[in-house]
Formats: structure tokens, C-alpha cells, sequence
């Protein structure tokens, strides 16, 4: 546990969780870890949080789940994006782009 | 779209709670045990991956409930909760959850079902748009009532008052229709043109009255009621125009009534058709008599007082074209009511008192479970300090508490709602006949509402209360055993309760005393004519053949020589106006002037009694002065004869005899009558109205022939048995002349006290049920404090009290309580009294006997309900309680 990782930023993990979905369908450990990777170690996924919004985002219509058996036959709740996510991603993908860079804007003005 | 998911996704986790349990259970399972795997992938033994695991993502017990806790659902969910444990808190004393439901459902049922009886009238307006505009116009008679008024008046209001959108009068009219099936007789009104413009109602089928058509010698036009289009004409949409005969005539259907037009001024009312009178006012024709009903509405907009100004200044100023006789002067002006007050207002204080005491049993039934809960609440002081210890904040307790008052009150309302139905029922079939609206009378939506909202009331009272009480136990006091009784603030709140219950108790009862002392008063009333083993009915006459007064006075004259011969009829004859019959409405009130009053304006008013011979013998009136009319009393004889009532003798000839004195009825273009005796009073209206200044004339010196009489038949035997001989007898003579309202004089005597009966029984029973619950009270709370003084009491038996002082000493305690509460319900009794006054006869709302006796039979079942627990006092054996604790 470094001291350099970040949880998640407000508002941010329903879209990297709509991302890491849109690779392929994962269940909730299979997405805290591809964030923590992708983002090498930057952000850190609370687990209560991360299923918490897994449960909002498929009430959403976002997502899709389902049931499957793992190896060692425990269940497992496997996550797709569904067309209304897919959407839905893109609309807070742009939002996120403008946001970011009109902030590095404002610090490049600063500097 | 979402939203519909967020709703059946939360309904679906509470409806399959477990299932979803187990859901979140796996899914936050499934999670740790991959986050294990992950960190044994990375080189770390199993027990360094799990004990990092949990380092990381910390409890899985609380992950599972932040989980779980997602979703709008778990809000009721913590309530149903709440709801589960207190259900499952009663179902464990159900002795005490019968007790509290039983008691909140009479209290709740009571409530509801008076008013819902109480709505329509009291609180509705009439169902007429704008009913409010609604007016009632009365000719004010000598003494300020209000009197019937002329055609002539309405006439003239007609022409020159100018505060009305439409004004017209009406009076009650039973044709009988034949026809294609049998003969039948309907209650119907006839109406000036303009009558449903006044209610606002136009007919829902063809056409209103044309006011064309409204003339003596018109086309005769009838409008139906939906009720009796469905019944007897098949709802056929093409009656209107059709003909349909009505007493011998045919009358031409103008249209029918909307299915919801509730006649509420002629409840019975069927059929309507136009009154035709004579628009040219001949002097001493009917047009002149007192005998209809006015009502007018409103023009929008104008209020009431403008309207009754301009009524007072027309009255005041007669003009050229409306002469006025002198018994329609008008001399005292004219008197407004609001048609909401002429429908209700006769039964308004019996029922107000009614709702004000069903509302006292409501709040002893709420006091009374309060106190049962505050007591279990003491009980349970070591279970909320338990709870409390564990982590649960005084809000959480006083929510759950709160919970199961709703629950209780909840349980008690449904089953409330049940005994309203019924006692709904119960109400309409007890309610006296006179009851405006009984057919509004229902369980509606305003009742449900109003009955839920009582219900949640009571829920929250009973629950908060014993909530804020219980839930200020000191932690650790709770949970140490042995200060169980160091509550002493519930204690006094019980007490306090149980005082309040008591003096509750006792302003009910002193009500139910009052009017039970008045009944007794009223019926030791003498209604001036022995009423057992006569049968009365009404006799009526219609159609043609009775145009000519001569065979109207043929008919009955034989028919009551029919119902003379008849086996057990000791006597027979036939009136006019018959006492106590209900229908003393003022229609059979005429101007009487004797002639030896000089000024000739000096009019009485009284009521006209056109009889046969043999009338005062049949109904036992006594003769106090001349003679009775006999056979020779016929219509050529020399003397047109005439009796009057004892008081009214007296009043107009103090000191003298009346007898050989003369005197006129009604217009003054009628011969003079002979006063040929003097009989005694009759109550005439009702066994409570003092009003019994009557005239007897024969019938068949009568100016005119009464279409409708009473025949009054005295039998050997039972009355009621004879109805059937009686009628056939009648109808031997005419077999197409309808009898009706066949009665007992008995039957009469009783109904004309209805109202007050009808507030006696709900009374009685109201204060019996709060007897009963303030001595249920005052036994729990006694129970209570014998229990949590058994050590007090050991230690006093131990130091040498005897078991009648510890008796004493109980007995005290709860006399006390019921004391101080029937002192103050004596200062309660007084005030509310007052809301009893109309309805008390005879007897003062300060009777002392009744508060007496009220207060006697209170302190007497309080100590029957302190007897119990302090005979267990009692028996306390010191060396046990002693050792007890």
C-alpha cells in the first residue's frame, strides 16, 4: 500500500467503471483490479464503494449482470455494459475531457 | 425508465429479502476471496494474503452491510423492522394486544361510525351546486316562529323581490298512479315552475317546467325521479312526452331527474309536477291559505343580510297591486333561514351532543391504552437499557416505541372500520325517522380518511407518550435488577392518566343521566288522550269522483260506518289533524278570532281539528265543559258548532263560561261556530311542545271537505291486529282509496320522542363503555403500584398493620384518584352540560339529583375496581416480600 495512490475521485468511478466494462464483461474484483492496473496503482478502488455503485449503475439500466459458477464452484457476478452504457460513457467521457481540459487550461494560464 | 427499474428492483429485494441477502452475501464473498488470490499470485503465503486482505479491505461484515444498505428500500425496510418486532412484541402478550385493540377498536368504530352519520348533515352541504345560496322564506307568526306561507306572498315576492336568481314554493302532493300495472301511491311534490332552478339541478332527461305552464287550467306535466323511471317505466328514454295517469288525469312527462338529484327537502319524493294555483288571487281561495314552502336561491355573489333587508322593507311596504288579507299582513316581516339549518336543524343539537360523546369514549379508549402501554413500558425498562447499551440512540427507541402504538392503533382502526360498518347499520335502523339525509349516510371516502387520520393520531399519541416516558430510563438503573420501581415519573403520568379517564367517565355520564331523567320526565307527560288499543291511519280520497265535497264527506261517512261494524272495534272516527302524527307541520294551523275580541286584527293561532262524532269519546279526551258533538252535529243543522281546548278557554275567557260564545276559522268570509264545549289539551305537535290550542269542528260543517283524514279506531283487544279488518272494511266502501301510515297511538307516543331516544341509547351505551374502561383503568394502575410496593407493604404488615389497614390503605390510593377525577369531571359536566340543554326536558343540565347519583354509582365502581388488587395487598406475606428483594 503505497502512500501515492489515491482513492477514487468523486464522481469519476461510475465512468472508469463504465470503461473498464466496455473491454469486456468482469466481475467487481476483476474491475478494482484492471483500475488500480491501467491507472498503475494511481487510484484505488474502495470495495463497499465500487459494489455499491455497481448496484446503482445497473439499476441505471448501465449495466447488465449475471450469475456464473467459478472453478471452484462459488457463484460470481459477472457486469456488461449494456446500449444505454455504452451511451452513457460517452456522454460522461466527453464531460470528463471538456472538464480536464479546461482545468490544464487554467494551470497552463497560471504558469 | 430507470425509475420503473429503481421501483421493481427495490420491491423485488423486499419482497425476496433473503434471496438478496445471499446475493450480496456471494458477490462481497467472491470479491475477498479474489483479492486473496490476487495477493497469493504475488508471492505471499495464504495466511500473509488473508491477514493483508483484511488489512485492506477491511470488516467483511461491514462491507456486506454498506452493500446491502444501497437502495431506497432499506428505509422501509428499517420500519418493517420496527413493525416485525413490535409484531412480534404483541404477539407475544396477546392478552395484552387483545385488551389495546379491542379498546382502540371500539373507541375508533364508535367514532367512525357517528360520523360518518354525522357528515352528511352536519358538515356537507346540501348536494346542490352552490347550496349555500340556498334560502328558506317563512312567514314569521305571532310569536316569531315561522310559519308556512300563501301563494299570494310568493306572488308578490315574486314580482318585486329583487335578491333572487329564482324563488318558488312547493308543497307535498301523493297521487296515485294506475295504469298498466297495479295502482300504486308515490310521495311527490307540487312545485312552483321555477323549484329546480332554486336546487339547481336541471332533469337529466328533457326538460325543466316551463313557468308557461304553471297557471290555473295549464297542461298538466309530471317529471319523474330516476328511481321511479327505472322501476316503472323501464329507464325507456322515450317516456318523455309519453302520458302517464296520476290520480284519474294524465299528465304529460316532462323529463326525468339525474340519477344522483337527492331530494332532500321531500326525502320520499318521486314524481313533481307544476301547482297551477290561481295566478289572479281570488280572496279566500287556497291561494291565500298558509300551506307552502318557500325557497329561493340566491343571486351569485349577494349575501344574506342585503336578501333579508330587502324581505323585511317588502314586507313593511305593501304596494297597490298585492292587497294582502289580514292573516297575510305580514305584519312581522318575513324570516331567512338557511335550507341547511330547515333540513338539520331539528336533529343538529342531538347529534353535535352525539359526536361530542362518542369523541369523550375515543379519548377514555386512547388514556386507557396509553396507561397499558406506560405499564408494559415500566416492564420493559431492562430491555431498552439492554438495547440501549448495544448502541441504539433514544431516537432509535422512541421510533421503535412509537412503531408499536402505530401497529396497536392500526390493528384497532381495521377492526374499528369492521364495527363501524356495522354499527353504521345499527345507527341508520336506531336513528329517528326524522333524519335528514339517512341515505348519505354511508362509510365513504371522507369517513375512511377521516378515520385513518384518527387512527394514525392515536398512534402517535399512544405511542409517543409512553416513548418519551420510557425511553429517559437511566441507563444504568435499567439494568440493575433490583431499582426496577425507581420509575416514579411513570408512575405519577399513570395516575395522572387514570384521573383524566375518570373525569372523562363522568361528564358522559352526567349526560346520559340528564337525558335519561328527561325521557322519564317526558313520558310521565300526559298527551291529553289515552293512547293504548287505538290504531290510527290515514285515509285518503282521490281521483273525480270526489271533485264534489258532498261525495268526499259521503265516502268517509260510510267508511267509518264500515269500520264501526267491524268485530273488535269498540270505537271509530276520523279527524283531521291527529296528535303527535308527526305531520303538525303548521299546514293544519288556522287564524282563530272570537267575537267578542273588539279589535278585529286579534287573531289566534290554533290548530283546526275537523272530527267526526264520537272523536273525543274513541281517543278518551275529556269533556270539562258543554257538550261533545253528536248526530244531530250535521251540515244544515241551526248551530255550526265547535269546541275548544281547556287551556285556550281559559285563557281567552278568564272567568267565564265559553260556552254559547262564537267564534271564525280561517278567512273571514266564513260563518261563525258556536262554542258548544270545552274538551282538555291535547299535545298536538309533540309530547315536549307546550303548543296545544285546538278547535273542533264537524267535519261535515266543514266550509270545505278534507281530501285526507285519520281514521282513529279504539279496539277490544290488540290494535295492531286489527289493520287488516280495518282497511277492508274501508275499502269495502271504495276499493281504490289508499290507506296509509297505519300506526299504533302507543307507536306515536314513542316516536314522537325519537330524537331524544335516539341520544339516550347512544349515551347510555357510551357512558357505559367509558365506566368501564376508567374502572379497567383504575384497576391496572392499582395493580401496578400494589406490585411495585409489595416490599412497602411487607415492611408495613411487618411492623404490625393489620390487613384492613393495608386494605385501607389501597382503597385510599385509588378513591383518591377516582375522587380527584370526578371533581374535576363535575367542573367538565357543567361547561359541557350546556351542548345538552335543547335536548333536556323538564329537568335543569345542574339537576342535582343526577350529579349525585352520576357521582355515587363513578366512586361506588371505583371501589369495586380498587377491591382486587388491594385484597392481594392484603394477603402480602411480609417474610417473603421481604426476602424478595
Amino acid at each position: 500500500m503505497e502512500d501515492s495512490n489515491t482513492d477514487v475521485i468523486q464522481g469519476t468511478l461510475d465512468m472508469l467503471i463504465l470503461k473498464t466494462l466496455s473491454l469486456e464483461p468482469m466481475h467487481g474484483f476483476g474491475i478494482a483490479r484492471r483500475v488500480e492496473q491501467i491507472s498503475r496503482g494511481v487510484f484505488k478502488v474502495n470495495p463497499g464503494s465500487l459494489l455499491t455503485a455497481l448496484q446503482r449503475l445497473e439499476r441505471a439500466g448501465w449495466l447488465d449482470s449475471e450469475w456464473r459458477q467459478t472453478e471452484n464452484s462459488r457463484r460470481a457476478k459477472y457486469y456488461r455494459l449494456t446500449r444505454a452504457g455504452t451511451r452513457q460513457l460517452e456522454i460522461e467521457a466527453a464531460e470528463w475531457n471538456r472538464r480536464a481540459a479546461a482545468v490544464a487550461r487554467l494551470l497552463k494560464a497560471e504558469a | 425508465m430507470s425509475l420503473w427499474r429503481q421501483l421493481t428492483r427495490g420491491l423485488s429485494v423486499l419482497a425476496h429479502r433473503d434471496e438478496a441477502d445471499r446475493d450480496v452475501a456471494d458477490e462481497c464473498d467472491h470479491f475477498l476471496e479474489q483479492a486473496v488470490a490476487d495477493l497469493e499470485a504475488r508471492g505471499l503465503s495464504p495466511e500473509e494474503a488473508r491477514r493483508a486482505a483484511r488489512r485492506e479491505l477491511g470488516n467483511p461484515v461491514a462491507l456486506r452491510e454498506e452493500v446491502r444498505s444501497y437502495g431506497w428500500e432499506n428505509a422501509f425496510a428499517a420500519f418493517f423492522a420496527d413493525l416485525r418486532y413490535a409484531a412480534r412484541r404483541l404477539r407475544r402478550s396477546p392478552g395484552f394486544a387483545a385488551i389495546g385493540v379491542l379498546t382502540l377498536a371500539l373507541g375508533v368504530g364508535a367514532t367512525t361510525a357517528i360520523f360518518s352519520a354525522v357528515n352528511p348533515i352536519l358538515f356537507e352541504s346540501l348536494p346542490y351546486p352552490h347550496a349555500e345560496r340556498i334560502l328558506g322564506i317563512w312567514d314569521r307568526g305571532s310569536d316569531g316562529s315561522p310559519v308556512t306561507v300563501t301563494f299570494g306572498t310568493f306572488r308578490e315576492l315574486l314580482t318585486r323581490a329583487r335578491s333572487f336568481e329564482a324563488i318558488a314554493v312547493w308543497k307535498s302532493w301523493q297521487p296515485t298512479m294506475t295504469g298498466a300495472a297495479e295502482p300504486e301511491r308515490f310521495d311527490g311534490q307540487m312545485v312552483s315552475a321555477a323549484y329546480f332552478r332554486v336546487l339547481g339541478v336541471p332533469p337529466a332527461l328533457g326538460r325543466d317546467f316551463d313557468p308557461a305552464d304553471d297557471r290555473l287550467g295549464g297542461p298538466r306535466v309530471a317529471m319523474l325521479s330516476d328511481r321511479l323511471w327505472r322501476r316503472r317505466f323501464a329507464a325507456d328514454p322515450a317516456i318523455v312526452g309519453r302520458q302517464i295517469k296520476l290520480d284519474d288525469d294524465l299528465y304529460t312527462v316532462a323529463g326525468v331527474m339525474p340519477k344522483a338529484f337527492e331530494s332532500v327537502l321531500a326525502p320520499a319524493a318521486q314524481v313533481w309536477t307544476l301547482m297551477q294555483y290561481d295566478t289572479s288571487l281570488p280572496p279566500g281561495g287556497r291561494e291565500w291559505g298558509h300551506h307552502l314552502r318557500m325557497v329561493a336561491r340566491l343571486r351569485a355573489g349577494l349575501g344574506v343580510e342585503p336578501a333579508r333587508r330587502e324581505l323585511d322593507a317588502l314586507a313593511h311596504a305593501p304596494i297597490h297591486e298585492f292587497s294582502r288579507p289580514p292573516w297575510a299582513k305580514l305584519a312581522q316581516g318575513l324570516l331567512v333561514t338557511s335550507i341547511q339549518d330547515d333540513v338539520t336543524g331539528g336533529v343538529r343539537p342531538a347529534l353535535l351532543a352525539v359526536l361530542g360523546a362518542v369523541t369523550l369514549v375515543l379519548l377514555i379508549a386512547c388514556v386507557n391504552v396509553t396507561n397499558l402501554l406506560l405499564a408494559r413500558g415500566a416492564a420493559r425498562s431492562g430491555e431498552l437499557s439492554m438495547r440501549s447499551a448495544l448502541g441504539a440512540g433514544r431516537p432509535r427507541l422512541i421510533r421503535q416505541l412509537v412503531t408499536e402504538g402505530l401497529l396497536l392503533a392500526l390493528l384497532g382502526g381495521a377492526l374499528g372500520m369492521a364495527l363501524a360498518q356495522l354499527g353504521v347499520r345499527a345507527l341508520v335502523a336506531l336513528s329517528p325517522s326524522e333524519l335528514p339525509r339517512a341515505d348519505a349516510i354511508r362509510l365513504d371516502g371522507a369517513v375512511f380518511v377521516f378515520a385513518l387520520i384518527v387512527t394514525t393520531g392515536i398512534g402517535l399519541l399512544v405511542g409517543l407518550i409512553p416513548a418519551l416516558q420510557t425511553s429517559r430510563v437511566d441507563l444504568h438503573q435499567g439494568l440493575r435488577q433490583g431499582s426496577r420501581r425507581t420509575a416514579g415519573g411513570h408512575r405519577r403520568a399513570r395516575r395522572a392518566l387514570v384521573v383524566a379517564e375518570v373525569a372523562l367517565a363522568l361528564v358522559l355520564l352526567v349526560g346520559a343521566g340528564l337525558l335519561l331523567r328527561s325521557m322519564r320526565l317526558l313520558f310521565a307527560v300526559t298527551p291529553g288522550f289515552n293512547p293504548s288499543h287505538v290504531l290510527a291511519m290515514q285515509v285518503q280520497t282521490y281521483g273525480h269522483r270526489y271533485d264534489d265535497a258532498g261525495a268526499t264527506h259521503r265516502f268517509f261517512a260510510q267508511a267509518l260506518e264500515a269500520v264501526r261494524r267491524t268485530p273488535g272495534v269498540a270505537a271509530a272516527a276520523f279527524t283531521s289533524q291527529l296528535p303527535l302524527s308527526g305531520d303538525a307541520d303548521f299546514s293544519n294551523v288556522y287564524g282563530v278570532r272570537f267575537e267578542h275580541d273588539r279589535d278585529p286584527a286579534d287573531e289566534h293561532d290554533a290548530f283546526r281539528c275537523a272530527v267526526s262524532p264520537g272523536y273525543f269519546e274513541t281517543l278518551g279526551i275529556p269533556l270539562r265543559r258543554g257538550r261533545l258533538l253528536d248526530e244531530h252535529d250535521v251540515a244544515g243543522a241551526s248551530t255550526q258548532a265547535a269546541l275548544i281546548s281547556e287551556s285556550f278557554a281559559r285563557r281567552k275567557f278568564p272567568g267565564q263560561d265559553p260556552v254559547g260564545q262564537r267564534l271564525r276559522l280561517g278567512a273571514s268570509d266564513r260563518s261563525w261556530n258556536t262554542i258548544v264545549g270545552v274538551v282538555g289539551d291535547v299535545k298536538q305537535a309533540s309530547l315536549a311542545v307546550s303548543r296545544v290550542d285546538s278547535v273542533y269542528i264537524p267535519a261535515e260543517q266543514s266550509p270545505w271537505a278534507d281530501g285526507t283524514l285519520w281514521f282513529v279506531v279504539r279496539a277490544q283487544g290488540d290494535a295492531a291486529a286489527l289493520t287488516p279488518a280495518v282497511k277492508r272494511a274501508v275499502w269495502s266502501v271504495d276499493k281504490d282509496q289508499p290507506v296509509v301510515h297505519v300506526a299504533t297511538m302507543d307507536a306515536l307516543v314513542e316516536s314522537s320522542a325519537a330524537e331524544r331516544r335516539f341520544a339516550l341509547v347512544l349515551f347510555e351505551a357510551f357512558a357505559l363503555t367509558a365506566l368501564v374502561l376508567a374502572a379497567i383503568g383504575i384497576y391496572g394502575v392499582l395493580s401496578g403500584s400494589v406490585n411495585e410496593q409489595t416490599r412497602e407493604i411487607g415492611v408495613r404488615s411487618a411492623l404490625g398493620a393489620t390487613a384492613g389497614e393495608i386494605l385501607a390503605l389501597v382503597v385510599r390510593q385509588g378513591l383518591g384518584l377516582a375522587g380527584l377525577g370526578a371533581a374535576l369531571g363535575l367542573a367538565g359536566a357543567l361547561i359541557a352540560s350546556q351542548a345538552l340543554t335543547s335536548l333536556l326536558f323538564g329537568v335543569s343540565r345542574l339537576d342535582p339529583v343526577t350529579y349525585l347519583g352520576v357521582i355515587a354509582l363513578l366512586l361506588a365502581v371505583s371501589a369495586l375496581a380498587c377491591w382486587a388488587p388491594a385484597w392481594r395487598a392484603s394477603r402480602v406475606e411480609p417474610s417473603i416480600t421481604l426476602r424478595a428483594d
